[in-house]
């Protein structure tokens, strides 16, 4: 199908929306009634036809206004961007691994002709046409990194691997929950996630270094996350945390349904030819609690999920304060009839709601 | 007594050591305020004649006693900044088996261990010991400004002057804590500072 792209604002007047398409796609995170931390990896190798997981790089209708609200935020803080000088040469193959991942996925709005090092690259939605050198930074009006992912939705993270070990070397992180590449930047795997609660003793970054580390070429994996965000705002990032932060007391029983977001990141993670570093994407979803409540199925479960969260996790994740009133709205939409298995919304075989 | 006992923290946050006399022809000690007490620690006759003693001494009077060892090369610098120029030009005649003595506050240790690093010395190479203050250098994650010599939390930025929280993240980069504004959801709802460690 071709994508209509929407025009439309992640920040002040917020008119980000998403189509009946999107919602129906939406990657909600929760398998079954509860959550608790896993290591969660699964390949990325394709999903279901239409769904975020089919392509190595979703495309969806924000694609457009996406890449406007990216320029915005690095035209404010040049941070964002940030790569040590040994990490060009894996942004040369993050170049690479994009502009023809994209060609293949989406004939009909990328095209990549390569001859030798000479390169043409045509990004029909944003509207570029450019011809450069393959791994000549002089003929890309910024480093390969920053060029490639000023035209690619998600955060991403490049990270090299030493010493059995992974460096967060080099990153575009604009559309983040919460932290920061600047102060983040040279740390290695368990440096930067020191701030996560409970799951250090539970052994999940030990394992996921010792999966990640072993990730092969041709071999990508997928994960999901997710936490709360009040207002389709891209930009909650510890560096406007002083102005976005008020937003969060916003809410009310009245405009909780569209103002409140169940923001989920789809990481996944393919290793690099050259540079064997270690590229992750993390590429955030927003929908609406109204929105979310059109499947059943997911109106019940994230009731139960919200409810029985760890309280240290509601406030790791930045909601504790206002859980009550997401699960005042909530219960609305939970009869406490069982959920099928599984993410997906299960629309033709899950019962209305009884109530 | 000199030493803090840090307590249990996440794993971005620096752990200190205890310095020993190592073998080698050459060594550089970097030391401010109670960190001298460490060097007396471990200070030899036969060390100290093939060190380099770079002092800061932040309002202390240990001075005439670290005098009294009789280093190879003795250096007090008013501030880290003042001696930073001077620690660099020492470090570019570095040989591989220097060995690198940082004792004293978490600040200066932190961001000495970066030239350290940055000229190429393994970190074997290096040893630290906290001494003295508790005081952290922190980092505005909005406006980016380091305040130095940080003892209570909540704190103000010197920079942009918003109130910050103190977080338990370390970057060896920056060599500096992580601070965030702590009314962000509430302003003005500011609560009342206390030692970092109470």
């Amino acid at each position: 199908m071709t994508i209509q792209f929407n025009d439309e604002s992640f920040r002040d007047d917020y008119t980000f929306h998403n189509s009946d398409w999107a919602i129906k796609r939406f990657p909600f995170p929760f398998h079954e009634d509860s959550y608790m931390y896993s290591v969660n990896m699964e390949q990325h190798k394709g999903g279901p036809e239409g769904s975020v997981y089919e392509m190595r790089f979703d495309v969806d209708e924000h694609y457009v206004s996406e890449m406007k609200d990216r320029a915005l935020v690095l035209d404010q803080d040049p941070l964002r961007c940030q790569s040590l000088p040994h990490m060009t040469l894996a942004g040369w193959d993050l170049l690479e691994l994009i502009m023809v991942s994209k060609s293949e996925d989406y004939p009909d709005l990328f095209e990549l002709h390569r001859n030798g090092n000479q390169w043409r690259w045509i990004n029909k939605p944003m509207g570029i046409d450019h011809s450069f050198t393959f791994m000549d930074e002089t003929t890309l009006p910024y480093g390969p990194m920053e060029y490639i992912t000023r035209q690619a939705q998600g955060d991403f993270v490049v990270l090299d691997q030493r010493d059995e070990m992974l460096w967060m070397d080099a990153g575009m992180v604009t559309t983040q929950a919460d932290w920061s590449l600047d102060f983040d930047i040279g740390m290695n795997f368990f440096e930067w996630h020191a701030p996560v609660p409970k799951a250090h003793e539970m052994g999940i970054f030990k394992r996921a270094l010792k999966f990640l580390l072993n990730i092969q070429q041709g071999a990508p994996a997928r994960r999901l996350n997710w936490t709360m965000t009040v207002n389709p705002l891209l930009d909650t990032s510890p560096e406007n945390y002083h102005q976005w932060g008020i937003q969060k007391t916003t809410l009310t029983p009245e405009n909780i349904g569209h103002k409140q977001h169940l923001r989920v990141e789809l990481q996944t993670f393919f290793r690099l030819p050259r540079s064997n570093a270690l590229v992750f994407p993390i590429r955030c979803y927003l929908c609406s609690f109204q929105d979310l409540m059109t499947a059943p199925k997911w109106g019940r479960r994230l009731h139960r999920v919200i409810r029985d969260l760890p309280d240290e996790l509601a406030t790791y994740k930045g909601f504790i304060d206002n859980r009550p009133m997401m699960l005042d709205y909530l219960s609305q939409f939970d009869d406490g009839l069982p959920t099928s298995a599984g993410v997906w919304p299960d629309l033709e075989t899950e019962p209305p709601l009884a109530k | 007594m000199s030493k803090f006992e840090f307590p249990k923290s996440i794993a971005s946050r620096p752990v200190w050591g205890t310095l020993e006399p190592r073998q080698g022809e050459h060594h550089l000690m970097i030391a401010d305020a109670e960190g001298a007490e460490a060097v007396l620690d471990i200070a030899t006759p036969d060390l100290m004649a093939k060190t380099h003693l770079i002092y800061i001494p932040k309002g202390t009077d240990y001075v005439e006693r670290l005098q009294a060892l009789n280093p190879a090369q003795f250096y007090e610098g008013p501030s880290y900044e003042a001696a930073l120029q001077r620690i660099r030009r020492v470090l570019e005649d570095a040989h591989m088996g220097l060995q690198v003595y940082l004792t004293g506050t978490e600040g200066m240790m932190g961001q000495a261990m970066n030239e350290v690093m940055t000229v190429g010395l393994p970190h074997t190479a290096i040893q630290t010991e906290h001494r003295g203050s508790a005081a952290r250098r922190m980092q505005c994650v909005h406006c980016k400004g380091i305040t130095e010599d940080v003892e209570v939390d909540p704190f103000v930025c010197s920079h942009c002057g918003l109130n910050l929280f103190v977080r338990d993240h370390y970057s060896r980069r920056l060599a500096a804590y992580q601070g965030v504004r702590v009314d962000a959801e509430d302003h003005g709802n500011l609560p009342e500072p206390k030692g970092i460690y109470e």
